[in-house]
């Protein structure tokens, strides 16, 4: 396997008027991953999704998505699926109707996968896309989008409305396609829980920007919190970049990223999960270095 | 053939989480040699987890020589750990229910008797840790 | 897409083929009667006496059953446009921005500039056949009536008759799917479709239909045994037209000048021409030793065809143009 880069950005950066929707996104995800991108509503996840899949076009910097400018040909197009927020179907259009519109528009159509999937969902494929719950709406919009079979698979936001139950059965189907097609994956949302178990690689936006890239086994290994007596962070050694911290009188809590390990006993050192990991690097907005982990090949 | 589940509160990372199950379920005899493990796509479709995740803890179970990956056919297990003690798993069963019967009698509830079992269990450990 | 496109307008087009079914039968039926008075009126083929005959022909016909059938036939033909624009044009791309669908569609393999082709030329052509076999129908059945009014002319008929229509139907879808893909919203779009289409239903007779073929000028001595109108006015003015004996012309402007040059308005001779001592035949004699001239243009009849297919132009063009711009705003704006 080699590594190849499915998104590439430099620079990127989209403006709606006045607003800075998306700033300054430098990014290099390699393929075959399951990218989580994670960020406060408005944070710019939308637009960066939008952007990758063709929807929107920069204002400023580039984007490249399998080495080309997205939804340039419809080659391109056929290679990359969209799955938007709040799962849009043609409310007016049956089930059936969807997979003909699916296998009309596309050139690389998997009917007899489509065709499946709504049997083993149990729904009826005369059944107006109005009248399904918002569970079945997500998994006919996740069936369209896996059907076209992708290699890069864009999903904005496909759990956020869905209940507990409805979420695991998205992510199987989902996770499946990943394991099957060896395809890449981004999927966004607001809570770190939602992507913690499918996701291995992670971006973080806070304020239009990137905050933090990388591999999430490494971004786990090289984070740590110390809690210790009282002192200024800046007795640190070098190396040990201070992400986050937090004082009382007489203790410190800090968040340090560090490739090495930590050995000062006057430190108690514990792992981050990822959930304190990104909240650590979502309220640092003074953080605004996003240094990429390099990519390690297992 | 196994089922994985996952804890998201163990503090675990999840492929060792899936390592530990795969090693449980060969102690107590519930996977033995030549038996397949559960494909990527199955364990993916079941547990709704990252596919890496999986090929990680496969991986390293074959590193380990418990396992091994024959491309195309599936993951089959090469060794049996159960057969050396699994014979002792009866006897020691009643010795424990022996012991939570007297720690009941000494007036410890459930909660105390975990700690208990947990701490006793942990502390010649946590030398090596 | 053209299966998509005919999908999602499949409702639409029915509904056009089920008006177009209803207002052909009521003609079909009420065609025979026109006809038949037509004949039986003597008016069809007369040779002296047409004037008494016509008028004979259209009080038996516009008095009958098919009185209300040639008002509605004409009100239908303007209405028809405008109900294209508001009801098919206007929500085709604004109710899919409303429901997010576009980025489903446009996130299919097929570039958002086919999507838009396949909708707005499907959507065109059925609105222009719709309107253009209503227009045929109508012009058909009332052809002996307005031959007899001779005024398919008149800014009132001009635009139910003939090609005029097909124009108005492809400028008015066109106008609706732009301003929605603009507005994004489906009910605005709608009101401001229907006050486009309505002003350019007006702008175009009064300022352009008369401009598209350079009117037949005229300059005469005004004529007293051909005043069309005379009105006097309080403290001493006074207007009056001439008649321009042109049958079935269009005047497109018509005054009366004194030999200056300058347009009549009095000063009235009060004796002659006042407001309480009026009488004919000297307020005639009086504006007889005044030397006027009246100085008309107007649009002859003949022209009518002519005219027709500029306007026809005028409006396609309008049309591509509008297309033109939509497809700018998809590619450069809805990003």
């Amino acid at each position: 396997m080699t590594t190849t880069t499915v998104i590439g950005a430099d620079g990127l950066g989209k403006r709606y008027g006045r607003r800075q929707a998306l700033a300054d996104c430098t990014l290099d995800i390699p393929a075959g991953r399951v990218v989580g991108l994670v960020g406060p509503n408005g944070a710019g996840k939308s637009t960066l999704l939008q952007l990758a899949s063709g929807l929107l076009s920069p204002t400023s910097g580039t984007i490249e998505v399998l080495g080309a400018s997205p939804a340039s040909t419809p080659a391109q197009m056929a290679k990359v699926g969209f799955v938007a927020q709040d799962t849009p179907t043609y409310a007016g259009l049956s089930i059936r109707e969807h997979l003909h519109l699916g296998a009309r528009l596309n050139p690389t159509w998997d009917a007899e996968f489509a065709a499946r999937r709504i049997r083993q969902l149990d729904l009826d494929p005369g059944q107006r896309a109005g009248r399904l719950s918002g569970g079945q709406r997500a998994q006919l919009a996740l069936t369209l989008a896996i059907a076209k079979r992708p290699e890069l698979l864009l999903l904005d936001e496909p759990v956020a409305s869905l209940d507990p139950l409805a979420r695991r059965e998205f992510m199987q189907v989902l996770m499946e396609f990943a394991a099957e097609q060896g395809a890449s994956v981004v999927l966004s949302s607001h809570l770190v829980a939602d992507l913690e178990r499918v996701c291995d690689y992670l971006i973080v936006l806070a304020r239009s920007r990137v905050r933090l890239v990388g591999d999430v086994d490494e971004l786990l290994a090289s984070h740590h919190r110390l809690t210790g007596a009282y002192r200024e962070p800046a007795t640190l050694p070098a190396g040990q970049e201070v992400i986050h911290s937090s004082h009382t009188e007489r203790q410190s809590s800090l968040i340090v990223r560090s490739t090495a390990p930590i050995d000062n006993p006057s430190w108690t050192t514990q792992r981050l999960d990822l959930e304190d990991l990104v909240l650590a690097y979502m309220s640092n907005s003074a953080t605004i270095g996003s240094i990429p982990v390099p990519e390690a090949q297992r | 053939m196994i089922e994985f589940h996952l804890d998201a509160r163990s503090g675990v990372a999840n492929y060792m989480q899936l390592i530990h199950q795969v090693r449980h379920a060969m102690r107590l005899g519930l996977l033995n040699e030549g038996d397949r493990l559960p494909t990527v796509k199955e364990v993916v479709a079941k547990v709704a987890i990252n596919p890496n995740t999986v090929l990680k803890a496969y991986r390293e179970l074959e590193y380990e020589g418990l396992v091994t990956l024959r491309t195309g056919v599936g993951t089959f297990v090469t060794r049996t750990l159960s057969d050396e003690s699994l014979g002792a798993h009866g006897p020691l069963r009643l010795k424990l229910q022996q012991w939570l019967a007297e720690a009941r009698e000494a007036g410890l509830d459930e909660e105390s008797i975990e700690a208990l079992l947990l701490s006793t269990f942990r502390a010649p450990a946590e030398g090596k840790a | 897409m053209i299966w998509l496109t005919w999908r999602q307008f499949r409702i639409q087009a029915w509904t056009a083929l089920a008006t177009l079914t209803a207002l052909a039968v009521a003609l079909v039926i009420t065609g025979p009667e026109v006809t038949r008075l037509y004949h039986s009126s003597g008016f069809a083929g007369c040779r002296t006496d047409c004037a008494a005959l016509s008028s004979g022909f259209l009080n038996q016909v516009i008095n009958g059953t098919t009185g209300p059938l040639y008002w509605l036939g004409i009100a239908v033909m303007f209405v028809t446009p405008a109900l294209i624009g508001v009801f098919w044009g206007a929500p085709l791309v604004a109710r899919e921005l409303e429901a997010g669908t576009h980025r489903l569609v446009w996130s299919q393999s097929v570039p958002r500039s086919r999507w838009l082709v396949a909708k707005l030329l499907g959507g065109s052509l059925v609105s222009m056949a719709t309107v253009g076999l209503f227009s045929l129908a109508v012009t058909w059945w009332a052809d002996p009536i307005d031959s007899a009014y001779l005024n398919r002319m008149f800014p009132e008929i001009f635009a139910a008759r003939g090609i005029v229509p097909i124009g108005y139907a492809a400028f008015a879808f066109v106008v609706g799917v732009t301003v929605g893909m603009v507005l994004r919203r489906t009910v605005p779009a709608m009101a401001v479709t229907l006050v486009v289409v309505a002003a350019v239903q007006l702008v175009m007779p009064f300022l352009v239909r008369g401009q598209l073929i350079q009117p037949v000028e005229v300059t005469a001595p005004f004529q007293t045994t051909a005043v069309k109108s005379l009105h006097i006015k309080d403290g001493g003015g006074i207007t009056v037209t001439g008649r321009v004996s042109q049958p079935g012309a269009w005047v497109v402007s018509n005054r009366t000048v004194t030999p200056s040059g300058v347009t009549f308005t009095g000063p009235v001779d009060a004796e002659a021409c006042g407001r309480t001592s009026f009488s004919q035949p000297k307020c005639m004699a009086w504006l007889d030793t005044l030397n006027l001239r009246q100085e008309a243009s107007y649009q002859p009849a003949n022209r009518f065809w002519a005219l027709q297919w500029y306007e026809a132009t005028v409006l396609l063009t309008l049309a591509l143009a509008l297309a033109g711009f939509s497809f700018w705003w998809i590619r450069r704006r809805l990003t």
